[in-house]
């Protein structure tokens, strides 16, 4: 019990160290602004992928429409502040809650379906939403919801990361998370096992879902402007092309890729020519070499550390 | 067959004139079957007999056209598999059904799941009754994997356990729910002579350690006969006997569903 506390407390200390030398450098101006935006990127992605990761990964429900739910976050988020002149916690919430409302209403019915047609189904989902939004003019319509106040700021995403993050892994290592992985390895053993598997199956898709619209309304607070082309199906596969690099199934696996593309995506800015080239390469030769994704369904944690060393002596 | 009446009985499980419809096909037809507590049932027939199929309605996955399932007086038809569970029955599968990427302990702990009490909020915020609880449970599911000698493979991917273990800890798993009644479908399929033996005395000392009921579908006579107090035999859908071990051994009709040839 103990030992458990201490790890979260390492962990926290890790993360305000992290913090702290971002920070620095942002303040000290060694990070450009061009940086700074990708890392408020870096950080919604993160979010994104750790999110749908509870779906896809841990509870192995084939989601394609996050998108869908990130823009419902960006929009809700942008209405609350630009039309109604709320203040940005309670956009958070509003985006959040709208978010994983309708993730619970839509989950109830598509999760009776299985691998290809639930994929269908949220693919279908995140477009319906896009489709949706282009055609209501009190949002702006085509022309997008302008004129939002940038009350993103590089520390609010990154503690909101963290305590999502840390959501994340304490779901994971409790009761339900186990109910989760259970369904994704066996369906009916899990439902002979006493779980009540269209319970935590909607349980997994609504969390992933309000963390994405969480992602939103730091999406459009930061960016100015919520614009449906933003949140096209194009968007959900960069999410998931994060979650299958990391690997399906481990939330480090997710941060990974999310950094790892969200980086390469911007290093690659001035080539606009090659990024999509070094983009599908990257792709394919994970899906050659490492199918199962950077980390497997594996965490990176101290211990792996600790494991592969002893494996390396034994050797 | 035991007397028919359309009642719950003080039976711990009771199947009364059940039949299910498949289309055009009776897969059971009017079956009576009972057990009573800490009793060890054996279900018997030649393959297609319906055995899995009473299963399956036994345990919620399939409902019954006609008849009444009752378990500790309460009514199964309609109930979804989870619920019946929660009643108080577990099963394993006649084709091994593990979450294999999973690691043993944690095969158990998800059959577990039902009787831990923190919700979600609680699970998050990590308060006392988390900790407390986890471990309990983990502290418990090494006691289980004990009994059953896989307490040095509780790390392991349970994909990674030689066969026999596989079904030991499907066993183990099922019984991690707590149940009345233990429901083991075709356990020594892929078994040889002497890991059935060792099977026969575990499924004994199962019984008598846990105090449930069991029973059991399989095709080993020899394990059948040897260790169930009651056995029923199904041929076609239809339950042709029922009785102790030695009555089936010399009962006619079984002897032709099983050999074949006039029964004289």
């Amino acid at each position: 019990m103990n030992s458990l506390r201490k790890a979260d407390l390492k962990a926290f200390v890790a993360a305000a160290v992290i913090f702290a030398v971002i920070y620095g450098l942002l303040q000290a101006e060694v990070i450009g602004a061009f940086w700074e935006l990708n890392l408020v990127l870096i950080g919604i992605n993160i979010i994104l992928a750790t999110s749908l990761n509870m779906i896809n990964g841990y509870t192995g429900q084939f989601s394609i429409g996050h998108a869908g739910f990130l823009a419902v976050g960006a929009y809700v988020g942008a209405i609350m502040t630009v039309k109604l002149g709320f203040n940005m916690a309670v956009a958070l919430i509003a985006g959040t809650a709208a978010a994983g409302l309708l993730g619970f209403l839509v989950g109830l019915p598509t999760l009776r379906l299985n691998g290809d047609y639930l994929a269908i189904a949220t693919l279908g989902l995140g477009e319906i939403i896009r489709i949706c939004i282009l055609n209501i003019d009190y949002v702006g319509g085509a022309a997008g919801l302008m004129g939002i106040p940038r009350l993103t700021s590089f520390p609010l995403v990154f503690w909101i990361m963290v305590a999502i993050l840390f959501f994340i892994k304490n779901f994971k290592n409790s009761a339900h998370g186990r109910a989760c992985l259970a369904i994704r390895e066996n369906e009916i053993a899990a439902d002979t096992m006493g779980i009540d598997t269209t319970k935590y199956k909607v349980m997994a898709f609504t969390l992933g879902a309000a963390f994405a619209g969480t992602a939103g309304v730091l999406f459009s607070h930061y960016f100015f402007i919520a614009h449906p082309a933003s949140f096209t199906f194009m968007r959900s596969f960069d999410i998931l092309t994060m979650v299958v690099l990391g690997g399906l199934g481990s939330m480090t696996g997710s941060v990974t890729g999310a950094i790892v593309l969200t980086f390469i995506s911007a290093a690659l800015a001035d080539f606009p020519q090659w990024r999509m080239i070094i983009y599908s390469l990257t792709m394919i030769i994970l899906m050659l070499y490492r199918p199962q994704g950077l980390f497997g369904s594996k965490e990176l944690s101290m211990q792996l550390f600790r494991s592969l060393k002893i494996g390396g002596k034994k050797q | 067959m035991t007397a028919t009446n359309h009642t719950a009985t003080q039976h711990l499980l009771d199947m009364q004139n059940v039949s299910i419809v498949f289309g055009g096909l009776r897969a059971v037809s009017n079956v009576n079957l009972y057990i009573d507590q800490g009793e060890l049932i054996g279900l018997i027939g030649p393959n297609g007999a319906g055995k899995t199929t009473a299963f399956n309605m036994i345990t919620g996955v399939y409902v019954p056209t006609e008849g009444n399932i009752y378990f500790d007086g309460k009514l199964v038809n309609g109930k979804k598999s989870y619920q019946v569970t929660k009643m108080g029955m577990a099963r394993t599968f006649q084709n091994i059904r593990l979450f294999s990427e999973l690691s043993v302990i944690d095969n158990v702990k998800i059959a577990m799941n039902m009787h831990i009490q923190y919700n979600l909020p609680e699970a998050i915020l990590r308060v006392k009754k988390y900790f407390t609880q986890e471990e309990e449970v983990t502290k418990r599911a090494l006691d289980l994997l004990k009994l059953f000698h896989l307490e040095q493979h509780a790390d392991e991917m349970a994909k990674n356990l030689p066969y026999g273990a596989q079904r030991r800890l499907e066993i183990a798993r099922a019984l991690a729910t707590e149940p009345k009644l233990l429901l083991l479908d075709e356990p020594a399929a892929g078994m040889n002579p002497q890991e059935t033996k060792e099977l026969m005395e575990m499924i004994r000392w199962i019984r008598d350690n846990f105090h449930i009921a069991i029973l059991l579908i399989e095709h080993d006579m020899g394990l059948v006969m040897g260790v169930c107090e009651r056995i029923y035999v199904l041929e076609y859908g239809f339950c042709i006997a029922s009785g102790t071990p030695d009555e089936i051994k010399h009962n006619k009709r079984v002897i032709k569903a099983y050999l074949g040839g006039e029964a004289s």
